[in-house]
């Protein structure tokens, strides 16, 4: 991982929630034209074009355009409320389930439209996985949690299959030596660094293409969270990952390249060390050196 | 973004005194509140104790019944059999000649005809029913001599455990006093005893308390309840299912949810119209049968039923719902998979409360004939049959002393039935709420 020379401090200040009112969008310093920085990606797997997200009335995405590149890490960052959860989860349709949420645009996964009429969303959410905010296993067993998705896709064909499926995963996640001798323990017995890996193998387990995660250290400490970290960067090896963070360090550490969103608009993205470094936009200098508002 | 609060008061005064008075009176306050809580749970154990006990203490003398002993001889012309093989005969046979005869011989000394009548009544008129059975399983006994245990009758029983008092004036009491001379004579021989009464567990309905049982109502109500179960939990639980997870929300469904719960206050007995004009009239079921009691039973605690698995569902963290939708389940298996086990606890409870409100229902049977006098235990669905509260409802009106005890004693089958009940659905809910 690249070290950044941002200024620590500055960050720990802003490393935390920072809230905006609707009523910013008619402050003379926000005017919005056009996304900063290049939206491609030189070998894409998600391919986003003028996305607009309402939730009812209420606009919470603003035509926005993003590649994902395969084997890389994106970051989504910006202040809370400006629709980071919102644009992950038009990725594997997980706004579907919210009753007045309306999606627009083209969002293509390997150049097949996800919102198409053939597209079936089951196996839209096999191909790209989610990991949430807070770990929530299934209130089963361990072994049960990971084998969960496997056995409803029919991944495996036998019980020796699972098992390796299972294993696999944990090992990936970097859980199998911390409970391969407590497979039927309950899920939710271990602790939240280890729920969230366990989440994480749980995901793996359909082998996705792609893993969406929000925001997956926020209810977690500090070294649960370099874990995940780590892993993460392991994960890119295989997988095509977006991952939402409040936290601009993790971004940093973590993430190929940033996309920087305010108030329902992408406000810049570039590659991650560029962004934080020089960045180009004046909200993203304002947001990462703290002197936002 | 950012906001200050400057403080300008100055820290108040903190006075040990005042602080220690303060602290004080909420100590105070909690104790008192911990006593009005305290008091009122031991009111409730109070009043519960003294209607169980009451109900018990006037309910258990039910179990017990008097028998006394004769020396029956089953003459075949007394009895006026002609044809031993003739089953019929067997059953339609003068018995009642024959324990006439038993007392004739045991009381030489009664010639007056009111004395003899009074002296036949000291024995119940089911006592032709237990020689009949005998004499069927053993015809060998014909033109013999046994001892046999009879059925008192009720006013006997009634004496015998000790609820006729000798001293009142005889034209007040139930029994005369010659009728005590000849009973003190039996018990002096040792020809009167209490034993078990399996009659009150075995038979149906009766106008005599000394043959009247709880099976027919028991039967009656089991009948009822396995056809409220049977229909109610899958279709409250469906309902709750479709209105909770793929229901859209709009007007229509708004209005389903307002009438449901309206229908949950609607008193009970427009339930028996209702199924008196629907399924009776309409559609020709039986009169007073399990069948058509279960359904309206069903109607009756459907939204119960619903509202509770409705809450129950609702209970279950959406974080579930999102994790197996996350990795690709379907909606349904979303909710077969997970949703429904986190939620099946509560539909239970929900169950339980209305089945124990359905077993407890009049009413609405009222309307739908289960309240008529039926002597059969009933063997189906569609036989006419009452249910354990109508039967307790029909004795509590019933004039006799008997039908007091065994009004308590209904009470308490009924309450033993719940019990069990409950016991079962607790059983069934632990199962389920391994909830880690
Ligand atoms: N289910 C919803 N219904 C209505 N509005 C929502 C819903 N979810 C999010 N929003 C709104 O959309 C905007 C973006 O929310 P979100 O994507 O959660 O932001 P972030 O994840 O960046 O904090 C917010 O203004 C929020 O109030
Ligand atoms: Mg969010």
């Amino acid at each position: 991982m690249e070290t950044l020379a941002v200024n620590e401090a500055a960050l720990e200040a802003l490393d935390q929630t920072v809230e905006i009112t609707a009523d910013e969008m008619d402050k003379p310093e926000f005017k919005f034209d056009k996304t900063v920085g290049s939206i491609h990606s030189e070998n894409p797997r998600m391919v986003m074009r003028n996305v607009n997200v309402h939730y009812g009335e209420k606009q919470a995405i603003h035509d926005v355009s993003l590649d994902i590149g395969a084997n890389e890490v994106i970051a989504m960052i910006g202040p809370s409320g400006c629709g980071k959860s919102t644009f992950l989860r038009c990725m594997n349709r997980m706004n579907d389930t919210i009753e007045n949420c309306t999606v627009s645009g083209d969002i293509k996964l390997d150049d097949v439209n996800i919102y198409d009429k053939k597209q079936d969303v089951v196996t839209l959410r096999a191909r790209v996985g989610m990991v949430f905010q807070k770990p929530n296993p299934f209130p089963k067993s361990i072994y049960e949690n990971v084998a969960y998705g496997p056995r409803i896709h029919g991944l495996a064909g036998s019980k020796a299959q699972l098992d390796e499926i299972v294993r696999n995963s944990l090992e990936r996640a970097g859980l199998w030596s911390e409970v391969k001798d407590r497979l039927d323990a309950p899920g939710t017995s271990l602790s939240g660094g280890q729920q969230q890996r366990l989440c994480i193998a749980r995901t793996i387990a359909v082998s996705p293409e792609v893993i969406l995660m929000d925001e997956p250290c926020s209810a977690l400490d500090p070294i649960a969270t370099a874990k995940i970290e780590e892993l993460i960067d392991e994960l890119r090896q295989n997988f095509t990952i977006a991952i939402v963070t409040h936290s601009m360090q993790q971004a940093a550490r973590v993430s190929q390249r940033t996309a920087y969103f305010h108030l329902g608009y992408l406000v810049e993205v570039g590659e991650t060390s560029n962004l934080f470094t020089n960045p180009s936009h004046k909200l993203t200098e304002d947001y990462i050196t703290g002197r936002f508002g | 973004m950012s906001s200050t609060t400057v403080f300008n008061s100055t820290t108040p005064h903190r006075d040990a005194d005042a602080v220690n008075r303060r602290l004080k009176k909420r100590y105070a306050a909690e104790r008192r509140f911990r006593l009005y809580g305290l008091l009122s749970v031991a009111a409730a154990i109070t009043f519960l104790v003294i209607l169980l006990s009451s109900i018990v203490a006037n309910g258990l003398p039910a179990f017990q019944k008097t028998y006394l002993q004769l020396d029956i001889t089953f003459d075949q012309n007394l009895l006026g059999i002609d044809d031993v093989s003739d089953s019929g005969q067997l059953i339609s046979a003068d018995y009642q000649r024959v324990v006439k005869e038993a007392l004739k011989v045991k009381f030489p000394e009664v010639s007056d005809r009111r004395d003899r009548r009074a002296l036949n009544a000291l024995v119940s008129n089911g006592a032709a029913y237990q020689l009949a059975a005998m004499l069927k399983a053993d015809l060998s006994l014909l033109n013999t001599s046994q001892s046999v245990w009879l059925y008192a009758d009720d006013d006997v029983d009634t004496y015998f455990k000790g609820n006729i008092d000798r001293n009142i004036p005889e034209s007040e009491r139930r029994l005369k006093d010659k009728q005590f001379q000849w009973l003190d004579k039996l018990e002096a021989e040792e020809r009167v005893k209490k034993s078990f009464n399996w009659t009150f567990l075995t038979a149906g309905d009766s106008r005599e308390p000394e043959q009247a049982g709880i099976r027919g109502a028991l039967m009656g109500s089991f009948y009822t309840i396995v056809v409220t179960l049977l229909l109610s939990f899958p279709i409250g639980v469906a309902a709750a299912i479709y209105l909770e997870e793929f229901a859209p929300k709009n007007r229509w469904t708004d209005l389903i949810e307002v009438n449901i719960n309206n229908l949950a206050a609607v008193p009970s007995i427009v339930f028996g119209l209702l199924g008196l004009a629907v399924f009776i009239n309409f559609f020709g079921l039986p009169r007073s049968a399990p069948l058509v009691g279960g359904l309206v039973l069903t109607l009756m605690t459907l939204p119960t039923i619903i509202i509770a698995s409705r809450a129950a569902i609702k209970s279950v963290p959406p974080s579930i719902r999102e994790a197996a939708l996350g990795v690709g389940a379907s909606k349904m298996q979303t909710t077969i998979h997970h949703v429904l086990p986190l939620a099946m606890p509560g539909m239970l409870t929900g169950t339980i409360i209305g089945m124990a409100q359905a077993l407890g229902e009049t009413a609405p049977l009222l309307m739908i004939g289960m309240v008529a006098f039926i002597v059969d235990v009933p063997g189906s669905f569609s036989d006419p049959a009452t249910v354990l509260p109508v039967q307790i409802y029909l004795w509590a009106d019933s004039p006799e002393r008997g039908f007091v005890e065994l009004t308590s004693a209904a009470i308490l089958v009924l309450l033993v039935f719940l019990a069990t009940m409950n016991f079962l659905a607790v059983l069934l809910r632990k199962k389920f709420e391994r909830r880690w």
